[in-house]
């Protein structure tokens, strides 16, 4: 759509105020790369359970699709599926929330004060080297065995790359951008509302969907160190019983819940990233 | 006639040890049409930060209207080099972007206003990045004009378009003017862009920036960049802008003593 064609309906300075950033209409989803990207993936489960009907391999500890596909089943009939998909998320959710808002509050800190930035960053980025796993042991002296410590080791997850990267957001926001805001005398609130939190939003996106990644890895840390629900316990005790195919499901249910979390962000962050101006990868 | 602008011993020198300005004096009355002229690095893009408000001076003092400057003033508007329009915006809201105290209905209209003055009312919903660089260096123009300063800094803002687009928003330029004769300061490298635009244009010495020569344009509008008067007025002033260039001596102080 060229500002031409919308010509028309902008001639009242009314049209213009109400339509504010242009109605963006909704590109037509495009299959054919997902097809594309679908094909190795579904080659390579169709050849696998080949060889298990044909007798060539047992599938005893890489089980065939189609006893994983029955293993989701039931557990998704049973309702037995249910509590630990809710269970997980909830965890991821609240770590992720408490994590995010820490980070950004943080990194906001820390680029506004450099006196803040001086203080608290070294001793930040000293403990981002720690391995997340070295937490668990420490987390569960001091927070228990129960949500808390997950919730917290999720959380410390989210939190660094949030910082991390809205801290070098806001610091690197052009200058130039930044005067424009001065010489309309903003400061303060205005001029973070203005320009500040524009600027580094799409910084922002990435870094939410870099903490969200992470959460999703530290709770699966979290639930195999002992938890009595969520796909991290279906993870442990598939490995007790020894059901390769239930491990197996649970690792789909990840991906599929890691996947959907991520696409909510996109599709949230979307209308309002629509002016950047980026090299959008030779699409 | 009212004084707009006064500049009393204004220097500048930056952290880093740079003296950018040395001293300098002028007074601007309102709604005369002033460039600055001078070698790369003279200080002019230091002299309108000062006044914008921007940066502090280290030394004397710039009056808006009788107010002492100390950050940016609300009659002043200033247009950047770049066009600098914010890219999260549309073209409508990045002009009305100093209208923000104003009702939504009456912001609306004083934007629909000054994008029809610039010519841009079929891209008013467009983004920055769909503009051309002459569409963009409007709609800063837009920008700033929309709130309709006393004082307008305009820091070479035609520099980097074609020789044709440039021509034109000069033209553009004097036209919008016309309209509430703010007082214009223009930072310039072009003279002939001084020369149709400006009622006096004043010559820069660098390192430290200070006045070197004043020049009145005697030429009536709209001024004909092919008359014969037009020719002289270039001449005289590219002769001031050498003698700016040439290295400090006892005579050239001497001169710049006279200037003043
Ligand atoms: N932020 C800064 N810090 C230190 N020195 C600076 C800074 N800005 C400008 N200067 C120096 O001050 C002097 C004047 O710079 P200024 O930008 O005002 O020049 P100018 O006349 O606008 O030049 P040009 O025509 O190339 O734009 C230059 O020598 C420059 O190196
Ligand atoms: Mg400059």
């Amino acid at each position: 759509m060229t500002a031409e064609a919308t010509a028309g309906l902008e001639n009242s300075a009314l049209a213009i105020a109400a339509a504010g950033p242009r109605p963006w209409s909704l590109p037509r989803p495009d299959w054919r790369p997902l097809l594309l990207g679908l094909g190795l993936p579904v080659a390579a489960a169709l050849a696998w359970e080949a060889l298990v009907r044909s007798g060539l391999a047992t599938g005893r500890l890489l089980p065939p699709p189609s006893r994983i596909a029955v293993t989701l089943w039931k557990l998704a009939r049973t309702g037995e599926l249910w509590p630990h998909v809710g269970a997980t998320s909830g965890r991821v959710g609240l770590g992720f929330v408490l994590g995010g808002v820490a980070g950004i509050l943080s990194g906001l800190a820390a680029s506004y004060s450099p006196l803040f930035r001086r203080l608290v960053d070294p001793t930040l980025q000293g403990l981002r080297a720690i391995p997340s796993l070295a937490w668990v042991p420490l987390f569960l002296l001091w927070l228990g065995i129960f949500e808390t410590s997950k919730v917290a080791l999720i959380a410390v997850g989210v939190f660094f790359p949030v910082y991390l990267g809205v801290m070098g957001a806001v610091l690197g926001v052009d200058r130039k951008l930044v005067e424009v805001g001065r010489i309309h005398r903003l400061s303060g609130l205005d001029l973070a509302r203005r320009i500040l939190l524009p600027a580094i939003l799409p910084a922002l996106v990435v870094a939410l969907r870099t903490g969200l990644g992470l959460g999703w890895m530290f709770v699966v840390a979290a639930e195999y160190m002992g938890a009595s629900e969520g796909i991290g316990y279906l993870l442990v005790d598939g490995q007790q019983l020894g059901k390769p195919d239930q491990i197996i499901a649970a690792i789909l249910v990840f991906a599929l819940l890691g996947k959907v979390a991520d696409a909510a962000i996109v599709a949230l962050a979307t209308p309002a990233l629509r002016w950047q101006d980026a090299y959008q990868g030779g699409r | 006639m009212s004084v707009a602008l006064e500049i009393s011993g204004l220097a500048k020198t930056y952290p880093n040890g740079q003296r950018a300005l040395g001293g300098i004096d002028l007074t601007v009355p309102a709604g005369e049409i002033l460039a600055i002229v001078g070698g790369s690095g003279c200080g002019k893009s230091t002299l309108l930060r000062l006044i914008a408000g921007l940066e502090t001076p280290s030394a004397g003092l710039v009056r808006v209207g009788g107010d002492l400057v100390g950050g940016p003033h609300p009659a002043v508007g200033l247009v950047f080099q770049e066009p600098r329009l914010l890219p999260w915006l549309s073209v409508a809201d990045n002009v009305g972007f100093g209208l923000a105290a104003l009702a939504a209905g009456e912001r609306a209209a004083r934007v629909g206003t000054a994008l029809e003055r610039v010519g841009l009312t079929a891209h008013a919903n467009a983004w920055p990045r769909e503009l051309s660089g002459g569409q963009a260096q409007r709609a800063a123009l837009a920008r700033a004009l929309v709130t309709r300063p006393q004082v307008l800094l305009l820091d070479e803002p035609f520099s980097a378009l074609d020789a044709l687009t440039r021509t034109t928003l000069q033209d553009h330029l004097l036209e919008l003017w016309a309209f509430e004769r703010p007082t214009l300061v223009l930072v310039t490298h072009d003279i002939e862009e001084a020369l149709v635009l400006a009622d006096r244009v004043v010559t820069l010495r660098p390192r430290p920036g200070r006045v070197d020569d004043i020049q009145a344009v005697v030429l009536s509008r709209p001024r004909d960049r092919d008359s014969h008067n037009f020719e002289v007025h270039k001449r005289r002033l590219r002769a001031a802008l050498n003698q700016s260039l040439a290295p400090d001596t006892l005579a050239s102080d001497s001169l710049t003593a006279a200037a003043l």
